[in-house]
């Protein structure tokens, strides 16, 4: 069967969450891959949206973070200050999943400006959760399309912290947890070199080619010293994540 | 004592011009009935604090409403941009807004601290990023116990509080339940309070495990809106208006455009325009 990078993208994110994961998860594209995750091979995954559901199991992927569907699917709701105070910052949770508008290569993001803070190109929406997400969390996966506009060499706005200038800055800052243990974007699949904490490339999606992952990344890329070949998609993943699709997109325009 | 107001009289009675006022609803909830009498009653220069200003401050900032917000994620959620709060921060449309921005834990703890009569938030927060060099309201202290460097900003307490909710007993108890958000702590941390609710009822019936009540005696006003949520939802009655959200964007991406919509759908209309939406978009009963 064939299929799209974006599909390969989020098919490759989904297959790192483990079924006894407790997953913070963001909107888009990593709420598509922790519930495509939770329809394959995860079916016990705890997926936590911050609106305050636990345990939530929609049928349809959420437009927003605190889409009816969410509560009611889910194990229990808890208000907001408990979500962050008790669930989040308690340390109860093994993997956020987050996106962004830029990233650079030690996997800070940033979803705050384009440009100057106080006279921005573009105003974003700024951090929500992912400031402390970042942190609290036991480790942070990122899924981000690659393009030369967000792999940047130098974010112009800190939103949330990866490995800051990498080595052991994480450390240096009184974080104990792990931090960006993989990005994967639609070409490749990355994780941070031990020493260095810098992203680069362990895994390459089927079809393409270093150069393309350059052409769109504003730093050097560099690679691990065996880089695999990203496993294409099962005919599985790609039913189950169509038909996900398919009943979302039906469920939004029904709306109307 | 909670008193029953129309929302025109509530209002024109607890809002005033320049107050800070926080319209509350995470996603669920969210007070759009009230923003529109905001609006119509031209409230000017407030201070908006919200979590995650959508459409209700889209709309209430581009007729002129607010001169500060208040926020920790400015955006039409899963759409995109908020077109008429850029218009306004970046080319000053209709008026100049100024900003103060934190993260959502920051604002959680700030509500929860102001209805704890505290004044500062303490949390595990704000590590390595950029907004504290931006915002002067972030600072640090040191636990006295273990040493440990926290985040601390202060307390949010609002002029008034702006919530929805699902209904009221004819005592002016309040009852929400679904995703109840952030709704308890604005309420109890804010001066003067105004809820608008689905029903009101003489008995709330049988409550769901993590209902939130409200009693009666911690709110200023309640006014009964049917719909009054719309296009956010409200739990067992009636389905968040996904389509309105992709709708809006289109909507608001043009001055013109912004300005004729709200003229038909709030300039023109009372409260009662609602009730239609929570009928259309109704759900079944569980």
């Amino acid at each position: 069967m064939t299929h799209t990078a974006n599909e390969m993208m989020v098919i490759a994110a989904s297959r790192a969450l483990r079924n006894n994961d407790i997953c913070f998860v963001g909107i888009g594209m990593p709420s598509a891959a922790c519930n495509l995750a939770r329809l394959t091979h995860a079916p016990d995954i705890t997926l936590i949206y911050e609106s305050g559901t636990i345990g939530t199991k929609p049928d349809v992927l959420p437009l927003s973070i605190g889409d009816g569907e969410l509560c009611d699917t889910a194990l229990t709701t808890v208000s907001v200050p408990e979500m962050f105070r008790y669930w989040l910052q308690g340390g109860r949770i093994t993997v956020g999943f987050l996106g962004g508008a830029q990233i650079d290569r030690f996997a800070n993001l940033n979803t705050t400006v384009v440009g100057p803070y106080n006279k921005p190109k573009t105003r974003l929406p700024g951090g929500g959760g992912a400031p402390e997400i970042a942190v609290a969390c036991g480790e942070i996966f990122i899924i981000m399309r690659q393009a030369t506009r967000s792999f940047v060499d130098k974010l112009d706005f800190f939103t949330s912290f990866g490995h800051g200038s990498g080595g052991n800055d994480r450390a240096r800052l009184g974080i104990k947890t792990k931090g960006p243990t993989r990005l994967v974007t639609d070409f490749a699949v990355y994780e941070p070199e031990p020493q260095t904490k810098e992203m680069i490339v362990t895994s390459i999606h089927p079809g393409v080619t270093r150069e393309q992952i350059q052409g769109s990344a504003g730093w050097p890329v560099r690679y691990a010293a065996n880089v695999a070949e990203t496993p294409p998609p099962t005919a599985q993943e790609l039913e189950v994540l169509r038909e996900l699709n398919a009943r979302t997109a039906r469920a939004h325009g029904e709306a109307a | 004592m909670a008193r029953f107001l129309s929302l025109a009289a509530a209002v024109e009675e607890i809002i005033r011009d320049g107050d800070t006022v926080a319209a509350e609803g995470f996603t669920h909830l969210i007070p759009h009935a009230a923003g529109h009498e905001i609006i119509r009653q031209r409230r000017r220069r407030l201070t908006l604090i919200r979590m995650t200003p959508d459409l209700i401050y889209d709309q209430m900032i581009g007729m002129g409403c607010a001169e500060k917000l208040v926020f920790s994620w400015v955006g039409n959620p899963g759409v995109g941009s908020l077109h008429r709060f850029r218009d306004a921060y970046e080319n000053g449309w209709p008026c100049s807004i100024a900003i103060e921005e934190h993260s959502h834990a920051a604002m959680a703890n700030a509500y929860e601290a102001g209805a704890a009569g505290l004044p500062c938030a303490i949390f595990r927060g704000y590590l390595g990023v950029d907004l504290p060099k931006v915002n002067p309201n972030i600072r640090r202290v040191t636990c006295p116990f273990t040493g440990e460097e926290l985040a601390a900003v202060p307390a949010l307490r609002p002029d008034v509080g702006v919530v929805h909710a699902l209904r009221a007993d004819r005592a002016g108890n309040v009852l929400i339940e679904g995703i109840v958000g952030i709704q308890k702590e604005v309420v109890l941390a804010s001066k003067r309070s105004l809820v608008t609710v689905e029903e009101i009822v003489d008995d709330f019936g049988e409550r769901s495990a993590n209902a939130v009540i409200l009693p009666s005696w911690t709110i200023s006003a309640i006014a009964c809106v049917p719909g009054g949520a719309h296009p956010s939802y409200a739990h067992g009655y009636y389905a968040r208006d996904n389509a309105f959200y992709l709708a809006w964007d289109k909507i608001a991406r043009d001055r013109d455009s912004f300005l004729a919509w709200m003229k038909t759908n709030v300039l023109d209309k009372g409260p009662e325009a609602f009730a239609v939406h929570s009928t259309r978009l109704r759900v079944a009963a569980e």
